[in-house]
């Protein structure tokens, strides 16, 4: 297994180096120097308040950071062409925490907004363009890769139960066959079964897809099940990377108590008595 | 020496954060008109603006200018009665409405209706990140939430002001008429001779002045809004009472600039 931190020949799918954001005076990512090389899921562990969305949404384009670095396919997003960056960023699908699924539109117009987006990047074989009786048929192929019938493109999103929302998300962020995915706690709310069932359908969309993944999350669980590598994040820094599916025997007390769920150890929370 | 520092350093953070808000304002409206005239544009939802806008706060208009043309017919002659002027009350309802009612009360009719609505839509799709998504899918959150508002609220307020304006002259004519014992042919007669094609045009310029800041007001507090559903409800409050603040302060600005002389 490739270790995503080392060093490697190829230039990875996104770098980033030295990425520092403060909200007033509070410092929450403080200096995260991460590569994640092609083809790789990658999970992102870590306290509510970690500064995990943050993480994201700078690399999303959503949140400007303070200082440091992203790349994405070596070219720096932020100084980039604002066309070049959009136009890369526009290779992201994501899936937020809670769907975020627009609730003036029917399911299948969420699943097919990218697709439909008059300000879409040129239209090429990847992206052709689409009418929307095309888009509405896509729509209908995706909704039936992650496990619902094509007829729940005709309700809205308020009709949905949670764990369907989150299933369209998922549809909207694979509709366009990105080359990278993004997941902002994709079990958060969710039974455990249907919990397990939409970690399947990711590990199965990335792999079909043949994407680059990072996922944030504090479901252990679910970080075993997606991810191939993982890093744990704490006070705005990077303080564990390794397998995945060493999570539960890090061997970084940190780690050991995050993932073990312990009161005691390094890692303290601030409570007022 | 020191309370009067404090006083003056309290007084200069005011007035930085109101100009600071007074710029971000005109930078929120600047780019929401400059992304009218850069395509893509989305029809589809200017189309659902111009349904909500306009069509929709067509009953709510309607009745409330009919009535306050009848009130205006009432009231008129009460006070002309006494000097024997009543044959003037036409006039006065059909100047009332053109140059000030139709405007004004359309405008905070729909400031309440539709400025509301925008804030609370567009402030609910920043506090569940649907804006968020909207950029993650390549989509400019302005150019598909802002702009089609903005034009949407430019036209449909004075195409509602013509229905006001008609709906306003028809109340007073009915009281008129019906109440007060006029002739309905010499009523009219002295409407048409009342009113100038200037009354009714700046009429129609307030509106759209109006319709463009409640729209302006109900996207800018939406868009700003932060913190959940109290964060939410103070953005729809915020942008009720100043849209209605400024379609007055509007008002008096448009009505000294066209009619003061």
């Amino acid at each position: 297994m490739t270790d995503a931190f080392t060093p490697s020949a190829r230039t990875p799918k996104i770098r980033i180096r030295g990425l520092h954001k403060s909200f007033g005076g509070k410092h929450v990512l403080n200096g995260i120097d991460l590569d994640v090389e092609e083809g790789t899921s990658f999970v992102v562990i870590g306290g509510s308040g970690s500064g995990k969305s943050v993480l994201l949404r700078c690399i999303l384009g959503l949140i400007a950071p303070d200082a440091g670095t992203i790349e994405i396919d070596g070219v720096n997003l932020l100084t980039a062409s604002r066309g070049k960056r959009e136009e890369l960023i526009g290779e992201i699908g994501m899936l937020f925490q809670n769907a975020a699924l627009f609730d003036s539109l029917p399911v299948w117009e969420n699943v097919a907004f990218g697709l439909l987006a008059p300000e879409t990047k040129k239209h090429n074989d990847k992206h052709p363009r689409l009418t929307r009786a095309q888009a509405r048929e896509r729509a209908g192929e995706v909704l039936t890769q992650v496990g619902l019938d094509p007829s729940v493109g005709a309700l809205y999103p308020s009709e949905l139960s949670g764990g369907m929302q989150k299933r369209v998300g998922l549809a909207r962020a694979i509709a366009d066959r990105p080359d990278i995915l993004f997941f902002d706690e994709p079990t958060t709310g969710l039974d455990p079964i249907m919990g397990a069932v939409i970690d399947g359908l990711i590990v199965d969309c990335v792999k079909k897809l043949g994407s680059t993944a990072i996922a944030i999350t504090h479901d252990m669980a679910s970080a075993q099940r997606i991810g191939d590598q993982a890093a744990m994040l704490y006070q705005g820094r990077l303080v564990w990377r390794g397998a995945a599916s060493c999570l539960m025997n890090s061997g970084n007390a940190m780690v050991d108590q995050f993932t073990h769920g312990r009161r005691e150890g390094p890692i303290t929370m601030e409570l007022r008595r | 020496m020191n309370a009067l520092l404090d006083l003056i350093a309290v007084i200069g953070r005011h007035v930085l954060e109101a100009a600071r808000g007074a710029g971000a304002l005109a930078m929120f409206a600047v780019e929401g008109l400059l992304h009218a005239v850069r395509p893509p544009f989305y029809w589809r939802v200017f189309g659902g603006a111009l349904m909500d806008t306009g069509y929709l706060s067509l009953p709510v208009v309607a009745m409330t200018a009919l009535f306050a043309g009848g009130v205006i017919a009432l009231q008129s002659y009460t006070g002309f009665a006494q000097y024997h002027v009543q044959s003037a009350i036409a006039g006065i309802v059909v100047l009332s409405v053109t140059r000030e009612l139709g405007p004004v009360l359309a405008g905070l009719m729909v400031a309440g209706r539709v400025g509301a609505a925008m804030a609370a839509q567009i402030g609910t799709m920043r506090v569940t990140d649907q804006i968020d998504a909207l950029t993650t899918l390549r989509t400019s959150p302005m150019k598909y939430l802002v702009t089609p508002r903005l034009l949407a609220g430019l036209i449909s307020l004075p195409l509602l002001v013509v229905v006001a304006d008609i709906l306003g002259v028809a109340g007073g004519f009915t009281v008129s008429v019906v109440k007060l014992g006029f002739a309905p042919a010499a009523y009219i007669s002295a409407t048409i001779n009342a009113v100038k094609p200037i009354d009714i045009t700046v009429g129609l310029v307030k509106a759209a002045v109006f319709g463009f800041i409640i729209a302006l007001m109900g996207c800018y507090y939406g868009y700003s809004s932060r913190g959940g559903a109290e964060g939410v409800g103070s953005a729809t409050t915020s942008a009720v009472v100043s849209a209605s603040i400024l379609v007055l302060a509007f008002d008096y600005l448009l009505t000294d600039l066209f009619f003061a002389q």
